[in-house]
C-alpha cells in the first residue's frame, strides 16, 4: 500500500447568541414549541422586508478580528437559491463574493507542535428551519423557529492533515467564540457544527485528490470518527483501483458509518445574486478599530500569561484556558489563595471529574470560588491533609457547604501533635513485628505498609510527613 | 437563441417546476429575449464604474437587537395547506 497524505478543510457554522433573529425581531431562544418564534419576515411571506440586525455585524467582525482576518470596508449580502422545505423563501440570504471577513489564521497545537491554520473567509447568513420526520403518518413536519437565526460560517483553508488537527482547530474556534461571548457553543443543540471537506493523495503527488464533503457534524467525537472513517474509505477505494466521486455525505455517529446522500441536485447550482432587499454594509476603520479595542484577552494570549505569571506547565495552561468559564474561575480562586499550582490541580483533577460525572459546567457547581480558595488555605496551613481534603471536597461539591464547616462537623482536623502521633506509631510497630524484620532486611515496602497502618489507625488524620519522620526514627534506632 | 432549451429545462428542475413542450419553447424564447435585452449592458463602456451592489444609494440599514412578540402560531400556520402537531406538514422528504 502507498503512503497517503490527508487534506482537510472545515466549514464551521456558529449560531450567534443575539437576542433576535438576523432580519426580524423574533427571539432566537432554543427549545420553544414549534412555530411560536415566527413572523411573516422569517417565514418568507411575500411582500415582507428584512432589515439586518446590527449585532450580527458586530459579532462577525469580532470573530474576524480575533482570527486575524481582514475586515471588509464594503460588504453585501446575496441570495443562495435552493428548494428545500426547511427554507421557506426558497433562498438563503448569505454572502457570496464580498464577505465581511477574509484571509485570517489561527494557531493550533498538536502533540506539542504549533501549526497555523488559514481562514479563507467568515460570512454572515441565516439558519434554516428544522424538519421532523413523522414515523406515524410518514409526512415531514416543518418547524420554522430556527429559520433566520443568525449564523457565521467560518471557512478554513485545506490546511489540516489529520483528524487530530481538525479536532484541535474546532476546539480552538470554540474557545475563541466562547471568549468573545458571541455563540453559546452548545454542540448538542446544533449551535456549533461543521462540515468536513476531505481528500487523500499519494505522498509526493502535487494535485489534490477529489474531495468529499461530510455535512453537519455536531460533536468532537463525530468529527474525529467521521474523518477517520472517510480517510479509510477513500484509501480503500483508491487501493482497489476505484474512483472517488465528489459528493455530499452524512455520518451516522451511532453506527460509526458514513454514507453518500441520495439527492440528485448535487450539481450545487445555487444561482447566487445580490440580495435586492438589503443595503450594502459599509464599515469605517474607526468602527473596526473600536471593535478591536473591545476584544477580551484571547485564549492564546491568556495561555502565555499563565505560563509566565503563574509558572504553570504548558499542559496545565492549555487545559485551564480552553474554556473562558474555567479560566475565570481559576483566576478568581488564585486571587484569593495565591497557590496557582494547587488551584490548577484541583480544577483539573477531582473537580473536573465530578463536573463531568454530573454533566454540569464549573459555573453551575455549588463550590464557590471563595470556598475552593478556603479549602486550599486549610491544606496550605496543614489544618487538613491533602488526602482528607479529597473527602471534604466531595462533600463541598455535593452540599455547597464551607470547607471549614465540614472539617469541624466531621472532626477531620489533621493531627500534627507529635506526641499523639508517636503513640499511634509505637502501637503499630508493636503490633507488626514481622514488618520491622522485613524493613531491617532492606525491604522498603515494609515502610509503606507501616505508614498505611498508622494512617488507618488515625482515620487518615495523622500528618503524613510527621508519621514518616517518627516511624523512621523508631525503625532506625 | 441566447438561452438554450436545455438551460430552461435545468432551471425548471432546480426550481422544482414541470413544463410541457409548448411551455418550454415559449420560455426559451421569452428568456432569450430578456437576456438579449440585458445584454445591451455588455456593449457599454463601464471602465471606472463600480459594480452595483444595490440599485438605491443606501447603506447600513440596521435594526436594533430587541425582541418583539412573534406571531401566534395559528396565524403562522394559516396559509399552510396542511398542518399537524403545530408544524407545517409536507410530503416526505428523503435525503
Amino acid at each position: 500500500m502507498k503512503d497517503y497524505e490527508v487534506i482537510i478543510g472545515l466549514e464551521v457554522h456558529a449560531e450567534l447568541s443575539t437576542n433576535t433573529k438576523i432580519y426580524c425581531n423574533c427571539t432566537t431562544e432554543f427549545g420553544a414549541d414549534p412555530n411560536t418564534h415566527c413572523c411573516p419576515i422569517c417565514t418568507g411571506m411575500p411582500g415582507t422586508l428584512p432589515v439586518l440586525n446590527k449585532k450580527v455585524v458586530e459579532y462577525a467582525v469580532k470573530m474576524g478580528l480575533a482570527t486575524n482576518c481582514k475586515i471588509a470596508n464594503f460588504s453585501k449580502q446575496d441570495r443562495k437559491n435552493y428548494y428545500y422545505p426547511d427554507l421557506p423563501k426558497a433562498y438563503q440570504i448569505s454572502q457570496y463574493d464580498l464577505p465581511l471577513c477574509e484571509n485570517g489564521h489561527i494557531d493550533i497545537e498538536v502533540d506539542g507542535k504549533k501549526k497555523t491554520i488559514g481562514i479563507t473567509r467568515i460570512h454572515i447568513e441565516e439558519d434554516a428551519g428544522k424538519l421532523i420526520h413523522d414515523a406515524y403518518t410518514g409526512d415531514t413536519l416543518v418547524d420554522m423557529n430556527r429559520c433566520s437565526v443568525p449564523l457565521i460560517e467560518i471557512v478554513s483553508e485545506p490546511d489540516m492533515r489529520s483528524a487530530k488537527e481538525a479536532v484541535e482547530y474546532m476546539q480552538a474556534l470554540k474557545s475563541i467564540l466562547e471568549y468573545l461571548d458571541i455563540c453559546d457553543c452548545k454542540m448538542q443543540e446544533g449551535s456549533l457544527r461543521c462540515d468536513v471537506n476531505l481528500s487523500v493523495r499519494p505522498v509526493g503527488q502535487k494535485e489534490f485528490g477529489t474531495r468529499t464533503e461530510t455535512k453537519n457534524l455536531n460533536s468532537f467525537k463525530a468529527i474525529q470518527n467521521s474523518i477517520e472513517f472517510e480517510i479509510k474509505r477513500q484509501i480503500e477505494v483508491l487501493e482497489n483501483g476505484g474512483t472517488i466521486y465528489q459528493e455530499t455525505r452524512r455520518f451516522d455517529d451511532a453506527k460509526g458509518e458514513g454514507y453518500a446522500m441520495r439527492t440528485k441536485e448535487e450539481a450545487n447550482d445555487y444561482r447566487y445574486f445580490p440580495e435586492p432587499d438589503l443595503a450594502p454594509i459599509v464599515l469605517s476603520d474607526e468602527y473596526i478599530n473600536s471593535i478591536k479595542e473591545s476584544l477580551p484577552e484571547l485564549p492564546n494570549v491568556k495561555k502565555e500569561r499563565y505560563l509566565k505569571e503563574y509558572n504553570l506547565s504548558l499542559y496545565d495552561a492549555n487545559i485551564l484556558t480552553m474554556s473562558i468559564k474555567t479560566a475565570n474561575y481559576f483566576e478568581n480562586v488564585v486571587k484569593k489563595c495565591n497557590n496557582p499550582k494547587m488551584v490548577a490541580n484541583w480544577i483539573m483533577g477531582d473537580f473536573a471529574r465530578l463536573l463531568n460525572e454530573n454533566d454540569i459546567s464549573i459555573d453551575e457547581s455549588k463550590i464557590s470560588e471563595e470556598n475552593l480558595a478556603n479549602l486550599i488555605d486549610l491544606i496550605d496551613k496543614g489544618t487538613i491533609s491533602s488526602k482528607i481534603a479529597k473527602t471534604v471536597f466531595e462533600e463541598m461539591f455535593n452540599t455547597g457547604k464551607e470547607a471549614k464547616q465540614i472539617v469541624e462537623e466531621k472532626g477531620l482536623v489533621q493531627i500534627s501533635d507529635e506526641g499523639a502521633i508517636k503513640e499511634i506509631v509505637e502501637k503499630v510497630v508493636e503490633n507488626n513485628p514481622q514488618s520491622i524484620i522485613d524493613y531491617k532486611a532492606g525491604r522498603d515496602r515494609a515502610l509503606g505498609f507501616l505508614v498505611g497502618q498508622v494512617m488507618k489507625e488515625s482515620k487518615g488524620k495523622a500528618n503524613p510527613g510527621l508519621v514518616n519522620k517518627l516511624l523512621l526514627e523508631i525503625l532506625n534506632k | 437563441m441566447s438561452v438554450s432549451r436545455e438551460e430552461v429545462q435545468k432551471i425548471a428542475e432546480l426550481s422544482k417546476l414541470q413544463f410541457s413542450e409548448n411551455e418550454l419553447e415559449k420560455f426559451t424564447k421569452d428568456l432569450s429575449n430578456i437576456v438579449d435585452f440585458a445584454d445591451k449592458l455588455a456593449k457599454l463602456d463601464v471602465e471606472g464604474v463600480k459594480p452595483t451592489a444595490h440599485i438605491l444609494d443606501i447603506q447600513n440599514v440596521f435594526k436594533e437587537d430587541n425582541v418583539k412578540p412573534s406571531y401566534k402560531r395559528e396565524e403562522i400556520l394559516k396559509n399552510a395547506p396542511s398542518a399537524q402537531g403545530g408544524c407545517i406538514s409536507v410530503p416526505k422528504v428523503v435525503e
